[in-house]
């Protein structure tokens, strides 16, 4: 009979436990893939010091982000890219503010036979190939900057994102800024249409067609390149210098813009000017309504926006994002208080 | 099949419907009457899905059919930062590379199925045909991944330059070679759809009256005539369904193409180039599609799709009809 009211008396605390965690103040958003894995890192470790707060995050893409906090079916969106300002219209009563969370970079990844190493691209070079003008790999414009490396006389293959991503975003905005050609002929966008070369799905996609096709060239995310070991070029800043993209340039890109950052944060870092500045970084962003119709979840996330910008950014480097420069830091306090309740 | 059935058999092994239609007596049949209703609302509700689909699409598509109009379907523009949509390289790439993979496959699984029906000993016909099933539930993200990391880099290095070298004279066969194309995403097609067509195929055969078959042999006819003239006309509609099926699968097929297509909305005139399909462009630029004309251009995409199964089904079932000889159908 003990053991029997001892079972029905554990079994009443495991119940109460388990109603406890589904009491937990649930917050739903959805967004952007690229940052998912610090997403997830965040929101457990929140969750784990905040129990009464749970975060069901679903990583369907930035468009898929933008849709739905339109249409108002998630607390919070993410995005690899700011919202336009046709897209802030259509947002109709809902003001939605941004706030910059972590940095990413892209790198241009290559396959070339007989030769490895670090390339060094200049601007010309990069947008050159990417618009298919320079077709071979001993064109001068490569070879010049690369004179210790013996390139050969082969043609190029460019391999770009198939699926549309925040990456092709980035990758595209730069090539937009240092080339007056790629902006007036392809623009920027997610997916666009790409003047040469084969598509692949996801950076998986492109890098597998890059190891697999000879004289080949690709871009993917910086995380995703050195997680897989894989060895990228170097690019040239807008100051000249020919810059190895690292968590440290990264982050060196936000700052050197920090200056002129727009009270929205809707703000490109592409091809910034600072003389050890990354040239095609970006920002990814949450999407947060300026006035939250529920109050217990309106200061769940203020909390959590504080909490990600003080203690959040030292979880950044172990998962390979760059963390946020001091100054955005600041910017993003101040921003927090516009949120209204 | 009820068709030939009634053709090649005396009258009194009829279909049993056709049976119970002449002797309409039990009284108290509310079984047959709850049972033919209930199967009636069973057909009725694919039809209704069917209609269901259609509309949505139509529905939720009408800002490109207004932008664009018809010439949607014969442009060969994809911009999406400009949003000038034309879906010309999609139902180019859908089409080709279906029928390539029927071409490569409508052989190859029939004569499997030949050969499993008729010669290979009952062992290892049924042996063969449990792994054929299993190739059917293969994922086709695993088949894509085989694609790219096995048939891609054969295709680039001997087979592509094979082609090139014997053939390039013609426009079909021109380089470069970059691995990955129209031909490869047939490839990989054919060996998916194989399943299908050998399945079905190999039940037809066997469902063949040995009657048949006999009174060929007794005529004298070898392996090879009972084939071409007993069994094969027996089972024409029987494969022409697998060969359906298998072009639906063909036409809508998504992962395994998209990885090894690559992904270029352009029509070429080789085989060797890389092309793209509507399957393809919807699984690769629905997420980040953001601005309304986009994502509706993409439902109309797999409106268009929608249409084209739906024409591509119509257009072999009248082939179907008129391969028919007179006497044999009604």
């Amino acid at each position: 009979m003990k053991k029997l009211f001892a079972a029905i008396v554990s079994v009443g605390m495991l119940a109460t436990g388990s109603l406890a965690w589904a009491d937990a103040l649930l917050i739903n958003g959805a967004g952007a893939t690229f940052p998912y894995p610090i997403y997830s890192k965040w929101f457990d470790v929140y969750h784990t010091n905040h129990p009464d707060i749970q975060f069901n995050y679903q990583s369907i893409g930035s468009g898929g982000g933008i849709r739905q906090i339109t249409a108002k079916t998630v607390d919070f969106g993410a995005s690899d890219g700011p919202m336009s300002d046709a897209q802030l219209q259509t947002a109709e009563g809902w003001t939605i503010l941004h706030f910059p969370t972590v940095l990413g970079g892209v790198v241009p990844i290559y396959n070339i036979e007989g030769a490895s190493g670090k390339l060094n691209f200049t601007q010309r070079a990069i947008s050159d190939i990417f618009l298919g003008k320079i077709t071979k790999w001993n064109d001068p414009e490569i070879q010049g900057s690369n004179p210790d490396m013996k390139l050969p006389d082969a043609a190029i293959v460019v391999v770009h994102r198939s699926d549309g991503s925040g990456t092709s975003y980035c990758w595209t905005d730069f090539l937009s800024k240092i080339s007056k050609d790629w902006s007036s002929k392809v623009g920027k966008g997610t997916a666009v249409n790409w003047p040469v070369g084969l598509g692949g799905k996801g950076n998986e996609g492109v890098a597998g067609l890059v190891k697999q096709t000879p004289n080949s060239i690709g871009y993917v995310e910086l995380i995703y390149a050195s997680h897989n070991s894989i060895d990228y070029g170097r690019l040239q800043n807008k100051a000249g210098k020919f810059v190895n993209c690292t968590l440290a340039s990264v982050t060196e890109a936000a700052s050197s813009v920090a200056d002129h950052m727009p009270a929205d944060f809707r703000v490109s870092i592409t091809n910034p000017p600072g003389a050890d500045a990354y040239p095609a970084s970006t920002f990814t962003w949450l999407l947060i309504y300026k006035t939250q119709t529920d109050k217990a979840k309106g200061q769940a996330l203020v909390d959590f926006l504080k909490w990600m910008l003080i203690e959040g950014q030292k979880y950044t480097t172990d998962l390979g994002y760059a963390p946020l420069p001091p100054q955005v830091i600041e910017m993003e306090k101040n921003a927090i208080e516009k949120i209204k309740l | 099949m009820a068709e030939t059935l009634t053709a090649a058999q005396p009258a009194s092994s009829r279909p049993p419907h056709l049976i119970k239609s002449q002797s309409k007596g039990n009284p108290f049949g509310w079984g047959d009457l709850i049972f033919e209703n209930l199967t009636l609302l069973f057909a009725l509700s694919i039809l209704g899905i069917a209609c269901a689909i259609a509309w949505q699409l139509f529905k939720n598509s009408t800002l490109p059919r207004h932008a664009f109009g018809w010439s949607f379907l014969t442009r060969q523009m994809w911009d999406p930062v400009a949003e000038d949509f034309g879906a010309l390289p999609f139902i180019f790439g859908t089409l080709v590379s279906s029928v390539l993979a029927l071409m490569m496959a409508i052989p190859l699984g029939v004569g499997v199925a030949i050969f499993l029906s008729e010669l290979a000993p009952r062992k290892v016909s049924s042996t063969c045909a449990f792994l054929i099933e299993l190739l059917a539930a293969i994922p086709s993200v695993v088949y894509g991944l085989i694609g790219v990391f096995v048939l891609v880099p054969l295709m680039r290095v001997y087979v592509q330059p094979f082609l090139m070298k014997t053939l390039g004279f013609l426009p079909l066969f021109r380089g470069p070679a970059y691995g990955v194309g129209m031909l490869t995403a047939a490839v990989i097609l054919a060996i998916m759809i194989v399943p299908f067509i050998t399945t079905i195929s190999r039940e037809i055969f066997l469902s063949v009256p040995i009657s048949l078959k006999e009174a060929a042999m007794a005529l004298g006819a070898t392996h090879w005539e009972v084939v071409r003239l007993a069994v094969l006309p027996y089972s024409r509609s029987g494969i022409a369904g697998s060969v359906f099926l298998a072009l639906g699968r063909a036409l809508g097929e998504t992962m395994a193409v998209t990885m090894v297509i690559g992904n270029r909305p352009e029509v070429a005139a080789s085989l060797l180039a890389p092309g793209y399909t509507m399957a393809a462009v919807l699984a690769n630029e629905f997420t980040e599609a953001t601005s309304d004309l986009y994502v509706q251009t993409l439902i109309e995409i797999g409106l268009v799709l929608f249409a084209i199964t739906i024409i591509v089904n119509a257009i072999g079932r009248l082939i179907l009809y008129k391969m028919t000889p007179q006497g044999e159908a009604h």
